[in-house]
Parts: structure tokens; C-alpha cells; sequence
């Protein structure tokens, strides 16, 4: 199948791969999708408490290079963005930047759904309230 | 010799044309045009030649007589008329066929589709090796079964069935055997005597032929086979298979299977040690790598390997120079992975990781020793990238997590 030159760039050239420590109360991890349907992504991001901005963001993903675009993009928005300005950001403006095709929605979706868990996980370590439909993240 | 890429290493989709199978359809392009049922001209007469000329170079490949031979489009319809035309054929005897769960779709779906039309069909599971059970095989058999049709060997895995001992139970059991022998066929010897096999599907462009052409063994006697026609027309191919002959596919398969059988021998030594080149050099080289199917019975050009963590597609992505296939389905709109991988209990999770390598008449040893620094760069890279592998790593059960699916 042919992918977008921003898909290949982001698969050529992932950013922010890597990991965080999960245990640092500032740091929220979001680990999404399932071996079995052939996505998982980890999504990490380091937020200052006092301003609420994403000072860090970290990812690795194991699926396929839309997957991969989609969480290595999303890593590259949510850096300097509050938190209420992340959990705004819609798969479908993955979509369109990366020009995915109809049969890779669900990687968008996936990539929406981590930055989602991520930043619920962050909220349950300050010991905020988290809206239930936000805390999905595998276990 | 310089290696050129991209290197070619997906034979089981379909092989180049040998150059010396194109010589010999040359002629019959421009000068031989003929028509073969022309009965009245030399051109008909060399047209007929080339043709029955073909019919006997296939025939010899896997010992059967020329007379036995029905000239196809290819060996989806060849399976298309094995299945069709005996289950019509012999509905007075029977409505029941039984086949297996890694066949080639050309012949699950044609089972499918006799099914709504009231036949019942068994789909007989494998074991761990992909290989079917002859317990489970001879328990399926009844009064009813008409047709056995068990492929020679799977077209992801490469896993030759037990074609030998099918033949004796279908033979024990008065019922017909059609064997799918597309990645079989030109590449392990195939006797239909010794096999007792009635039916044979073959197909021109697995085995260094033209597309678009292929061949039905139909056994003539002990016992003798008859089918009802799919197609229907101007009686060619004994009534069996309507529609004027494309001589120059029939030429070139001829020749194609003619090569085939003379240099099988060498063919298979070379290209089982370049396979086994590849196959132990990548499992020297990287962890957590799972063969897909017996070893022991397999097709001497054919690996499936599953390497972990790493989904298939994306490390097609990183080896685009290398053309070789994955069973991970991710571009296919249902997202399953592979049907075949799944019968064999390779859970999901490592079927999205597995890729297919079929080796050809034209690889060398450089194009292997590239294949292997490329896949293991390329697996080692997304590794990297994998969560999944840094949780193996950090030794967390992942079978055990409980995961989210997205969209949920």
C-alpha cells in the first residue's frame, strides 16, 4: 500500500522514542490497543504541575507504520500544550495531517485514545478526578 | 555479480517467466498463431502441435498421460472445476466433501459456495506442524463423501501434507482425491500414480510459466473421473473445459514443467541450502524468532518466520527493497491475520509478526546474505521501538495483560 510522504517521514525518523519513568509522580503513561489486533502504544508525557504544560512526551508502538506515524506525531503536538489543550486534540486531525487512508482510522483513533489514558494516569498520580470514559488504558 | 535490487524473494505470489520458456513461446505469438481447434489448415495443425506437444511435458512432470491433461486459465478455475464438476457430477451419489482449514481460498471459498447450494462440506482442523490427522481425515469419511480435496502443500508455510497416505484412505474409501499442487507442482516430485491422486490443479506462473494458464490432471482410469463442465461452449478439452486454447500460455507451461522436472534435483539442493542460509542466519542473529510449520515436511524453498514484537507490516515498510509478504493483514479491511497461521493454534499477536520468504530459480547467495543484514537491521530497529519488547525485557508476561482494543 502506498502511505504519505509524512507517514514514511515519521516512520524513517520516529520522534521522542523512548520511555519515562513511570514510577515519577509527574509522569503519565497510557499503554493502548492489544497484541492480538496488532497495535499497542505506549505514550508518555511529563507534565508540570503548577503550569499544567507538557514539558516531555515519549512513545513506543508496536504496529504498523501508520501506527507508528500516528503516535510519534502525536508525541510532537502534545510537547508545550496544557493539559486541556492535549485532551482536545481529535484523531481526526492526525488523519488529515498524516492522509491516512480509511483503513488506518483506527491508528489515529488509537493515538487519541493514548494521549487520553496518558493524561488520566498523570491526573489519578496528582490525585484529580478523572471523567471514567478518559481512563481506558491496558493493565 | 552485482546484487540488484529490489530483491525478489515472494515466489510463492508468482515467478518470472524463465527466459527459455518465453523462447519457446515466441513463435506461437506471431508466425504459429493457429488456432488448435482449426482442423483444416497447417496453422491449426501447428497451433495443435505446440498444444498436445505441452499437454505430454505436463503430463510427464507428475507421471500421468497426456490424455489426462484439461488446459485452464489457471488453477483457481482448475480448482473451480475439479470441485464443481465432480460435486455435480455425483450428486446422485453423494452431496458431502471434505477438505481442510489452510486450503488456498480458490478452493474454501468454491466449497462455500457448494454449501449454499446444499452440499456439506467437513473442514478438517490441522496439528501444531499445519498437517492434517489421517485419524481425524478417515473419522470424517461417510457414505456420502464424494471428494477429498487436500492441497500438497500451503502457499504461506510451505507444509506438504501427507499426500501418499490421503490417496490410500480416499482410494480404501471409493472417493476422489483433487489435490491443489500449485506450490507443489515443478518444485517436489508429484506422482499421481503413487500419490493416488484423480484430480491435480496446476498453475503456469509458480512454476517459471506465463500467467494466465494452467492445468487439471483428471485421472482416465482406476477410477475412471468425469465432471460436469463450469464452462460451457465449443466442447474443447474432451467437453470438460469450453473456450479456444491460448497456445502460447499451453506452450509455456509445457516447456515450464518440461524445465522443471529435468533440473528439479539440483533446483531443490540449491534452494534448500540457500534457505537454510537465511533461515539459520536470522535466527542466529535475533532473539525471539518462531518458524511457522513443520520443518521436516516442507517445500526446500520456503520459510515463515515470526519475528516477535515486531508487526509484520511495519517491517515490510523498513525492507521495501525486499519484496517478501507478511501475515499480518493489517492493510486488509477486516485486520485479521492470517487464516493459516491461526489454524495452526500461532497466536494472533505472533501471527501479525510473521513474514513469508519464497525463495526462486533466480536468488543467490548474495541476495540472501542482503536479505538477512537487512531484516535483522530492520527487526532490531523497530524493536527498539516495540513496547512490547521492552516488557518482555523487563520480564512481563504480556499474554497475561489486559489489554484495550482502540475505539473501545
Amino acid at each position: 500500500m502506498a502511505y504519505s510522504e509524512k507517514v514514511i517521514d515519521h516512520y524513517n525518523n520516529p520522534r521522542n522514542v523512548g520511555s519515562l519513568d513511570k514510577k515519577d509522580p509527574n509522569v503519565g503513561t497510557g499503554l493502548v490497543g492489544a497484541p492480538e489486533c496488532g497495535d499497542v502504544m505506549k505514550l508518555q508525557m511529563k507534565v508540570n504541575p503548577d503550569t499544567r504544560v507538557i514539558e516531555e512526551a515519549k512513545f513506543k508502538t508496536f504496529g504498523c507504520g501508520s501506527a507508528i506515524a500516528s503516535s510519534s506525531l502525536a508525541t510532537e503536538w502534545v510537547k508545550g500544550k496544557t493539559v486541556e489543550e492535549a485532551l482536545a486534540i481529535k484523531n481526526t486531525d492526525i488523519v488529515r495531517e498524516l492522509a491516512l487512508p480509511p483503513v488506518k482510522i483506527h491508528c489515529s483513533v488509537l493515538a487519541e485514545d493514548a494521549i487520553k489514558a496518558a493524561l488520566s494516569d498523570w491526573k489519578t498520580k496528582q490525585g484529580e478526578t478523572v471523567n471514567p470514559a478518559e481512563a481506558k488504558s491496558a493493565h | 555479480m552485482a546484487l540488484k535490487i529490489p530483491v525478489y524473494m515472494d515466489n510463492h505470489a508468482t515467478t518470472p517467466v524463465d527466459p527459455r520458456v518465453l523462447d519457446a513461446m515466441m513463435p506461437y505469438f506471431t508466425e504459429k498463431f493457429g488456432n488448435a481447434a482449426s482442423r483444416n489448415h497447417s496453422f491449426g495443425w501447428e497451433g495443435e502441435e505446440g498444444v498436445e506437444n505441452a499437454r505430454a511435458q505436463v503430463a510427464k512432470l507428475i507421471n500421468a498421460s497426456p490424455k489426462e491433461i484439461i488446459f485452464t486459465s489457471g488453477a483457481t478455475e482448475s480448482n473451480n472445476l475439479a470441485i464443481k464438476g465432480v460435486a455435480e457430477m455425483y450428486r446422485e451419489k453423494g452431496n458431502h466433501i471434505i477438505t481442510q482449514v489452510t486450503e488456498h481460498k480458490a478452493v474454501l471459498d468454491t466449497c462455500k459456495r457448494l454449501e449454499k447450494y446444499g452440499y456439506e462440506v467437513t473442514y478438517l482442523p490441522v496439528e501444531k506442524d499445519g498437517r492434517i490427522n489421517l485419524d481425524d481425515l478417515r473419522r470424517a469419511i461417510t457414505p456420502k463423501t464424494i471428494l477429498i480435496s487436500i492441497m500438497y502443500a500451503n502457499n504461506e508455510i510451505g507444509v506438504i501434507q501427507p499426500i501418499e497416505e490421503i490417496g490410500k484412505i480416499a482410494k480404501e474409501m471409493g472417493v476422489f482425491f483433487h489435490v491443489d499442487g500449485v506450490q507443489a507442482a515443478g518444485k517436489v516430485p508429484i506422482d499421481v500414480q503413487r500419490d493416488g491422486i484423480d484430480l491435480l490443479s496446476i498453475s503456469a506462473h509458480k512454476l517459471y510459466g506465463p500467467k494466465g494458464v494452467g492445468a487439471l490432471y483428471v485421472r482416465r482410469k482406476n477410477p475412471r473421473v468425469q465432471l460436469s463442465a463450469i464452462i460451457d461452449g465449443g466442447g474443447h478439452e474432451r467437453g470438460m473445459r469450453s473456450g479456444t486454447l491460448n497456445v502460447t500460455g499451453i506452450v509455456g507451461l509445457g516447456k515450464a514443467c518440461e524445465i522443471c522436472q529435468q533440473e528439479m534435483a539440483a533446483e531443490t539442493k540449491k534452494l534448500s541450502a540457500l534457505r537454510d542460509r537465511l533461515k539459520n542466519a536470522l535466527m542466529s542473529q535475533l532473539d525471539e524468532c518462531f518458524i511457522n510449520g513443520s520443518m521436516e515436511h516442507r517445500l526446500p524453498h520456503n520459510i515463515n518466520i515470526s519475528f516477535a514484537f515486531v508487526e509484520g507490516e511495519s517491517l515490510l515498510m523498513g525492507i521495501n527493497d525486499i519484496a517478501v509478504s507478511s501475515g499480518s493483514a493489517c492493510t486488509s479491511a477486516t485486520l485479521e491475520p492470517s487464516y493459516v497461521l491461526k489454524a495452526l493454534g500461532v497466536g494472533e499477536d505472533l501471527a501479525h509478526t510473521s513474514i513469508r520468504f519464497g525463495l526462486g530459480r533466480f536468488n543467490t547467495e548474495e541476495e540472501v546474505d542482503y536479505v538477512v543484514s537487512r531484516v535483522a537491521e530492520t527487526v532490531n530497529r523497530l524493536r527498539e521501538l516495540s513496547p512490547l519488547y521492552e516488557m518482555a525485557k523487563e520480564g512481563v508476561d504480556i499474554s497475561k495483560m489486559k489489554w484495550t482494543a482502540a475505539g473501545e
